[in-house]
């Protein structure tokens, strides 16, 4: 564990490391705007995803987390009855919105350590970019959530799909996105804040209530094939593309705080 | 106190006097529900004036965005403070009304959960502004009105299209209202913004003051060169 924990660190500061001093002497403050977008999100997001794949500390916690709602969930209701499809939709997806919460509250923390983010501030680097490539680091670890506990979910609750099942990848890729573009910016805000692991969920969750109510109802329509999920997908799409916006419009902002 | 501010102070409560007597001796009694439904004319104003305070906040809060100034910042505390003050007075009438006219207290109509949802958004918004620190807290708060100001449509339609499609023996939608009861709703809710705004003019000029006394602090120890 102490090992572990070392090694991280000392990981975590040479990729991030490189990252804002490949952003910092690129180019002189004048030419702000000529600085190489998608090589810093690309960057970053490299530099995540490697750091993920030797620690694995997002990705264990959160699927052991939902492993652990779903085996709590069993013990409040019978999971094979004949009910079990109508509330799966919403067991799966608070499963993983409370697993994605874990993953999420980490996002920044490394970027705390070795002031980082305190670089990134001052470099050239568009913070749009930092954004996005945290999001969309988010996104893959979530997803890979999803794919590992998908087929649990299956064998635990015997469910079986009627309606139209290609859909489901769809509901999850835009349900997905809305909890994590929001989650993203709002570990930034909590990363402000006194107790921050507590802030987080605290303001991501009203947030997300129409999001949430558009994954379970569309994800439960598919399972039980009673009516149209099109209303829901359109809802979750539009969410996706608002808050999308308004977080890109923001993020500096609240980046630059002081 | 001022002189002015005695004298709002004054026209505040007769407005609320008169609202007051409007609602309970003017205003016909209802034929079904009874002398209950007058809590109406105290329940929907407050709605009304709380939409307003939360929709003053999200503009003192994009003001605060461009601008950068402390005033905008202090409005937007104090309109989602009181606010949120009128929204919990609108989530504790309804039930109050709801048990003898429905029987229950609550029911997860897609107006309440809304309302609800609501309350819990601008709840959040006032818990970030009470543990962020220092000069971000203005920064922060802001984009978070931001995104609670965005998200109200969808939390509305989202809601409203999950309910309607179980139908539930709710809310008296239809049907015309006496003018008497117009009026009395209408005078209240006059009274309502008066109250809300002096409200308002005592939490802006508290938090004004609180900002001097933490200015003068910070400068204090500044001066006396130890950190505080």
């Amino acid at each position: 564990m102490r090992a572990g924990s070392v090694k991280d660190g000392a990981m975590s500061t040479t990729p991030t490391a490189t990252t804002a001093a490949m952003a910092v002497p690129r180019a002189p403050a004048t030419e702000k705007a000529i600085a190489p977008a998608p090589k810093v999100l690309f960057a970053t997001l490299m530099k995540d995803l490697r750091l993920e794949w030797r620690s694995k500390d997002a990705i264990n916690s959160m699927v052991f987390f939902a492993l652990l709602v779903v085996v709590v969930f069993s013990f409040s209701f019978d999971p094979t009855g004949d009910d079990a499809r109508r509330i799966a939709g919403g067991l799966i997806w608070v499963a993983f919105l409370f697993a994605a919460v874990v993953a999420l509250g980490q996002t920044w923390a490394r970027e705390i350590r070795n002031q980082v983010l305190d670089a990134y501030r001052v470099s050239t680097a568009p913070a749009n970019d930092l954004f996005l490539a945290k999001a969309l680091g988010n996104f893959l670890f979530v997803t890979v959530l999803e794919v590992v506990m998908t087929p649990l979910f299956v064998v635990f609750y015997n469910l079986r799909v009627i309606g139209p099942a290609y859909l489901l990848p769809v509901v999850a890729v835009l349900g997905t996105w809305a909890l994590v573009v929001n989650g993203t910016f709002f570990a930034a805000i909590s990363l402000r804040t006194r107790s921050r692991e507590v802030m987080l969920p605290l303001i991501l969750f009203p947030i997300s209530i129409p999001a949430l109510l558009g994954m379970v109802e569309a994800t439960k329509i598919v399972l039980t094939g009673e009516s149209s999920a099109k209303f829901w997908i359109v809802l979750l799409a539009v969410y996706d593309l608002v808050f999308t916006t308004v977080c890109l419009t923001l993020f500096e902002t609240v980046l630059d705080a002081e | 106190m001022k002189t002015p501010v005695l004298i709002a102070i004054a026209v505040v409560v007769a407005l609320l006097a008169f609202g007051l007597y409007q609602g309970l001796v003017v205003a016909p009694t209802e034929q079904t529900m009874g002398d209950v439904q007058r809590i109406f004319y105290y329940h929907v104003p407050s709605a009304w004036t709380g939409i307003l305070l939360f929709t003053a906040n999200f503009f003192a809060s994009i003001w605060y965005l461009f601008r950068r100034t402390t005033v905008s910042d202090s409005i937007a505390v104090t309109t989602a403070e009181v606010g949120l003050v009128f929204w919990t007075i609108v989530l504790i009438t309804g039930p109050i009304w709801a048990r003898p006219v429905w029987g229950i207290w609550w029911t997860w109509d897609a107006r309440l959960t809304s309302t609800l949802v609501l309350w819990l958004i601008y709840v959040s918004y006032l818990i970030v502004r009470r543990f962020s620190s220092g000069g971000q807290t203005a920064v922060l708060a802001a984009a978070l009105a931001v995104f609670g100001f965005a998200d109200v449509p969808f939390v509305y339609l989202s809601i409203w299209y999950f309910r309607t499609q179980h139908p539930q023996p709710v809310i008296g939608g239809g049907g015309k209202l006496d003018p008497a009861m117009w009026h009395a709703v209408l005078y209240n809710w006059l009274a309502f913004i008066a109250f809300a705004l002096v409200l308002c003019w005592f939490r802006y000029q508290l938090e004004r003051k609180q900002r001097d006394v933490e200015e003068t602090l910070a400068l204090e120890s500044l001066l006396e060169g130890s950190p505080r």
